[in-house]
Parts: structure tokens; C-alpha cells; sequence
């Protein structure tokens, strides 16, 4: 393997990705659908980021953070006993072994340098599985910030292991019961309190979902996933690249940022794969491509499930990180141009995959990207032909998961 | 331009502007709360059209707004409902843009001004996401009210306060809609600002909840808007009579 040896700086953003048009646009989808208040803060957001992104300062910054705190770069394993059992050759990539455990951390520790750069003091967010909370209360603590986030009492009571967490780290963690208590209802609790704080607070969205610049920015923040990838593929595939790359899509972060690394390379197939949760037809799922239709909530000009008035609707999945109605503006785009195809995976199939990896590899993931493990399982040798080569993105570790998968495979609660 | 010209003329005659917002659909008695109002003396009553995801409202009007949607409320209906009030005074609906986007922005526009509402606010739909909706509302003569905030820079809110028709919705305060105790420092500037910019009628509104707050706040301004203040007392069980005598204090202390 020729991936840096820890120390060496990792390298950020080797080749310029596509920038969004006028006002945030992925096609016909993005924008800035915020309360005027909010503005005048995206806008400066926006020209601090861009400012940062061109400086070699930042750069090196920001490197340092990803090499040295966050563990970066992560490898990529070859997964020998998968691809046997699966008649693929399966490689993942291992965001999973960050610091903090998932990709969120790439895109946390820029903005944090960001808010900084701003002179703010105080940062919030929204967490559903609570990745995204640790990630983001890590940096606080690491800068000296105060830490706000909001979190869905749902997802509070199936994710209690990352609320201790975060109050360990000196968050303040506050249960949303609004709406269905979920990711979505987080996110708009976090927007009511930037509203009331913008002046001195950031809001550091943990995924490519909300208004210009948040779908740009974060996607340029976990490129960094794809970009290493591509290197490390290469390497192991003797020049060559994996005929699919595979992702779970939430708001879309790890997976555009891993398509980031591939996108320019028409051969390689980008498939996202969202909640099914208990079958699409139940109507009781995540899958916002699959099902949603366009309209405009969080910030944002994207897919979003809704009833034929306009209401959005609850989305359902037993991974909290999935379960969202909504997807970033670029994925929405990806489809809309079919650069990327988007399936689903349901929660059984994602607990089947969660063990497969777990006894194929010895490697638990969590139940996000479980989700295209459990797809990648059902699928090989079917449209996913025998013998080709499959990245999956490991967007993180099973840890959080360990108690709600205990109770469902058998029905006992963990002590 | 029935919206801006009827506050321009109370306005004119020397009164401070009162507008008043109820949440649509919250009960079956909604449009007897809005015939209350009108008759209490609102110079322009603002009809919200509850949305799944208010992030501009606090507690108060995302609590009507559930109640609302939970007891079948939607677009078409609120709007329907709203066409056969026969008040006087210009009625704007104030929803979120995913149910206006929904319907279509051509449509919806269409379906108001066959109502009879003269006016349209969207607070998650600023000035640089105005375009689409705003062509298709001046082509049917919805006025679109556009909100500018205390943070808004003086380049951009002299180019809100342009764009904007109807009246200019100053945002009194930093945060969502909801009670507050006492009037936001920002309230006097943001009024200050606006009217030194626009001769277009402005109207203050966000937390503004006692009769002595509306006194306080219309000084820096043309007018009020009182939402939260009002939809609470209908949380709490009154009707058109509670809608009335609290409306009706405000106009009176308005006026004194
Ligand atoms: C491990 C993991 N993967 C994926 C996601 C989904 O987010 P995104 O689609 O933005 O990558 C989350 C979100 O909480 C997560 O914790």
C-alpha cells in the first residue's frame, strides 16, 4: 500500500469539483429558501468558506486536524471472505475508523475552523443517529466552543449511548418532541434557535442538506472520502476502478462526498441506497429519491416525501440516520441527470447485512451503511453481475447500534 | 394593489395600522374568529395556511398549526373557506413555500385572487428566491409582502422594501413568532430603518403580545401585527368573542 503513513498531511480536493450555479443550484434543485434573518449569515458564510477553501492556511489547517486528530486517511479493506460468500470483490472504505467513529467528523472539523474564522463562540446542530452531535461536540471541545444540539426524542431514547457522549464532551443535548421527533423536527428546532443566534452562533449541518452554501461546502468537506478512495482503489486494483461505488444516503453527505471522488469517471457506477424501512410500499421508509417529489424544505430546492397537499411526511427507518424525508439538492440531481441510481435496502435487509459484515469481516457496522451492505447482499449476482468489483462506503462504526440490535435479534433488552 | 392603497389610506388618516393574524382551519369556527377580528378593528387580517414544518413559528403557532392539520385543514380548503368571508378589510394569507410550490406557483395565485385575497407572505421565500413566485402573483395582482430583518443589510432591505407590495414586514425581534415579555431592542431601529428607506406602508411584528407593546411599537412604524398574542387565546378555548375583545384592545389602545 502507498497510502501516506500517519504525519504525512493528507491532501485535500486534488482535482476542482463542479460548483453549484447562481444561487446554490444543482440543476433545478438547492437555493436559499431561508427566513431573511438568515441571510446576511449565509452569505458571509459562504464568502468565508470560499476564502478558506483557496488558502493554503486553512488547508494546511484543516489537513493537519484530519491527519493527526481525526486519523485520516482512513484505508481501504479488501474484503476476502464477503466477496467469496457474495461472488464479488467487495472493498470498503473505512470512515468507520475516524475519530468519533463515522465521516461526520471530516465535515465537522471544517466548520469548526470556520467558526473560528468567524469569531463566533457558540456552534448548534441537529443529530439523528447522534453522529453527527459527537462529531460536532468533539470539535467544540477541541476549539473551546459552547456546543448546542438538537436531537429528536426518538432518537434520543434509541441513541442514548451518543447523548452520554455528547454531555460527556460538554454538550448540551435537547430532546425535540415537535413533529415525529425525528431528524427532520431536529433540524427545525436547530433553524428556530439560529434564527434567535445568528449573530453569534453557527449552525454546522451535518449533512449536503439545507440553503446555499451547506450542500457545496459539505460536499467539499467529505470529498476528501472519494478522493482518498479513488488513490487507494487504484492501488489495490492495479490502476483500474471499481465498477460500482456504494453508499447510504441520509441527507446524502458520505455519499456524495465518496461519488465526488468518482463522478468524472463515466465507467464507474454511483448507486445510493436509502432507507426502505419496513417496504416501500408500506409507506413506511426514507426513500426520498425513490419516492419523494420536489419541493422546498430545510433551506432547500430538493426531493422530499409529501402528501398531495404539500405536508412533509414522517419518513420512516429503524436506522436514525436514515430517517429523513428529504435529500440533499445534488443528489436529487445526480438522479435527475441518471449519473447515480438510488435504491433501498429495508431494516431487515440492513440488520441481515449488519451481521454479514460482523461474522464475514469482523466488522460491525452501523446500521446506516448496513443499509448497502444489506442491498450489496440481495443484489449480487443479480443486477450487480458476479465478478465485479464493489466500493462500499463504511460511513461508521456499529457501537451505537449494539443495544437496538440486541433487542430486535433477541428480544432482550441489553444491560 | 388593494392591500397597499387601503393601509396607505387608513394610514393617511392618521391611524396606526393594525393586522392581526388567525391561524386558518383551527376549528370549524375559524371564520367566525376572522369576522370577529375584521370587526374588532383590523385594518388587514393575515390568514396562516399551516404547514408540516413552521421554522419561522414558536411554540404557540406550531402547536395551532398541528391542531389544525389534525383536523383536516389544507391549502385549497383554508382558501376556498377564506372566499366566502365578506369583510372588508384585505385579507394575506402567510404560509410556508413547499404547499404553495405543491400547488403550483400559478395555480395558488390563481386560487387566491378568485377568493378575493389580496396579498401573499412567505418567509422562507427572500428576496433571491422571489422570482418564479412573484411573477406568477403580480400576473394575477397578489401582492407578495416581503420581510426584512435586523440583520439585513441597508443595500438589501432598500431593495426588499422595493420589491416588496402590500406593506414591508419589519422583523421586530431576533427569533421565531411567539409571546414575549417585553419589546425587542431591535424593534425601533428595524422601524427606523424601513421608513427611512420606503414610503410603502411598514408594519412591525414578532412577539408583540400586550395592548402596551402594540402602543410602543407602532411609534416606531406604521403599524402592528399581532399573531401569537391572538392564536393563543384561541388555543386556550375562546371563540369570536375572546378574538374580539382582545383585537378590540389593541384598536383601542391604538387609537388613543
Ligand atoms: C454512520 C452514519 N452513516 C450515514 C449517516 C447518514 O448521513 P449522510 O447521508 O449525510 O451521510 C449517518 C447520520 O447520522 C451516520 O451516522
Amino acid at each position: 500500500m502507498t497510502a501516506p503513513s500517519r504525519g504525512t498531511p493528507v491532501r485535500l480536493d486534488p482535482v476542482d469539483a463542479p460548483e453549484p450555479t447562481g444561487l446554490g443550484r444543482f440543476g433545478e434543485f438547492g437555493g436559499r429558501f431561508v427566513p431573511e434573518t438568515l441571510v446576511p449569515a449565509l452569505e458571509e458564510l459562504e464568502a468565508e468558506f470560499r476564502t478558506a477553501w483557496s488558502s493554503d492556511e486553512f488547508r494546511a489547517e484543516l489537513a493537519d486536524l484530519l491527519t493527526n486528530y481525526a486519523g485520516r486517511p482512513t484505508p481501504v479493506t479488501e474484503c476476502h471472505r464477503l466477496s467469496e460468500r457474495l461472488g464479488l470483490r467487495v472493498l470498503l472504505k473505512r470512515e468507520d475508523l475516524t475519530h468519533t467513529g463515522s465521516h461526520k467528523i471530516n465535515n465537522v472539523l471544517g466548520q469548526a475552523l470556520l467558526t473560528r474564522r468567524m469569531g463566533k463562540q457558540r456552534v448548534i446542530a441537529e443529530t439523528g443517529a447522534g453522529m453527527h452531535g459527537v462529531a460536532t461536540a468533539t470539535a467544540a471541545a477541541l476549539f473551546g466552543l459552547d456546543c448546542l444540539v438538537f436531537m429528536g426524542a426518538v432518537d434520543v431514547e434509541r441513541q442514548a449511548q451518543n447523548v452520554f457522549r455528547m454531555r460527556l464532551l460538554g454538550a448540551e443535548v435537547v430532546p425535540v418532541e415537535s413533529g415525529s421527533a425525528t431528524l427532520k423536527d431536529a433540524i427545525n428546532e436547530a433553524l428556530r434557535d439560529w434564527v434567535a443566534t445568528v449573530e453569534t452562533t453557527h449552525y454546522c449541518i451535518g449533512s449536503v442538506v439545507g440553503p446555499h452554501p451547506y450542500p457545496w461546502m459539505v460536499r467539499q468537506f467529505q470529498r476528501i472520502v472519494g478522493d482518498e478512495a479513488r488513490e487507494q482503489c487504484r492501488v489495490r486494483l492495479d490502476g483500474a476502478d471499481p465498477d460500482y461505488v456504494l453508499a447510504c444516503v441520509g441527507g446524502g453527505s458520505n455519499a456524495i462526498g465518496t461519488f465526488a471522488g468518482f463522478i468524472d469517471l463515466p465507467n464507474v457506477r454511483l448507486i445510493g441506497v436509502e432507507a426502505g424501512g419496513l417496504g416501500l410500499a408500506t409507506g413506511k421508509h426514507g426513500a426520498s429519491v425513490s419516492r419523494g417529489v420536489p419541493g422546498v424544505l430545510h433551506g432547500a430546492r430538493s426531493l422530499f416525501l409529501q402528501d398531495e397537499d404539500g405536508q412533509i411526511l414522517e419518513a420512516h427507518s429503524m436506522s436514525a440516520g436514515l430517517d429523513y424525508p428529504g435529500v440533499g439538492p445534488e443528489h436529487a440531481e445526480l438522479a435527475a441527470q441518471g449519473r447515480a441510481d438510488y435504491v433501498y435496502a429495508t431494516d431487515d435487509e440492513a440488520v441481515a447485512g449488519l451481521e454479514l459484515l460482523s461474522v464475514t469481516e469482523g466488522i460491525v457496522p452501523a446500521l446506516e451503511p448496513a443499509h448497502a451492505i444489506g442491498w450489496l447482499a440481495r443484489e449480487a449476482g443479480r443486477s450487480v453481475p458476479a465478478g465485479t468489483t464493489v466500493l462500499v462506503t463504511l460511513s461508521g462504526r456499529g457501537d451505537k447500534d449494539a443495544a437496538q440490535v440486541a433487542e430486535r435479534l433477541t428480544g432482550e433488552q441489553l444491560e | 394593489m388593494r392591500l397597499e392603497s387601503h393601509l396607505r389610506a387608513r394610514r393617511d388618516e392618521g391611524h396606526k395600522l393594525l393586522v392581526p393574524y388567525v391561524t386558518g382551519g383551527l376549528g370549524a369556527g375559524w371564520l367566525d374568529v376572522v369576522r370577529a377580528v375584521a370587526d374588532a378593528g383590523a385594518d388587514a387580517i393575515e390568514i396562516g395556511i399551516p404547514f408540516s414544518d413552521p421554522v419561522m413559528d414558536g411554540r404557540t403557532i406550531q402547536e395551532a398549526s398541528q391542531r389544525a392539520l389534525e383536523l383536516g385543514a389544507t391549502p385549497a380548503k383554508i382558501v376556498a373557506e377564506a372566499g366566502q368571508l365578506e369583510v372588508e378589510v384585505p385579507l394575506v394569507v402567510m404560509t410556508y413555500c413547499n404547499p404553495v410550490l405543491h400547488a403550483g406557483y400559478a395555480r395558488f395565485a390563481a386560487e387566491l385572487n378568485a377568493a378575493g385575497i389580496d396579498g401573499a407572505i412567505l418567509p422562507d421565500l427572500p428576496l433571491d428566491e422571489i422570482g418564479e413566485w412573484a411573477e406568477a402573483a403580480d400576473a394575477t395582482g397578489v401582492e407578495t409582502v416581503l420581510l426584512a430583518a435586523p440583520t439585513t443589510p441597508d443595500d438589501r432591505l432598500r431593495a426588499i422594501c422595493e420589491r416588496s407590495r402590500g406593506f414591508v414586514y419589519g422583523v421586530s425581534l431576533l427569533g421565531v413568532t411567539g409571546e414575549r415579555d417585553q419589546v425587542a431592542h431591535q424593534a425601533a431601529e428595524m422601524g427606523r430603518r424601513c421608513k427611512a428607506v420606503t414610503d410603502k406602508p411598514v408594519l412591525l411584528g414578532l412577539g408583540i403580545s400586550t395592548p402596551a407593546q402594540a402602543v410602543e411599537v407602532a411609534g416606531f412604524a406604521d403599524g402592528v401585527i399581532v399573531g401569537s398574542a391572538l392564536v393563543r387565546r384561541l388555543l386556550d378555548g375562546g371563540g369570536p368573542e375572546a378574538a374580539r375583545e382582545f383585537v378590540g384592545s389593541l384598536r383601542e389602545a391604538l387609537d388613543r
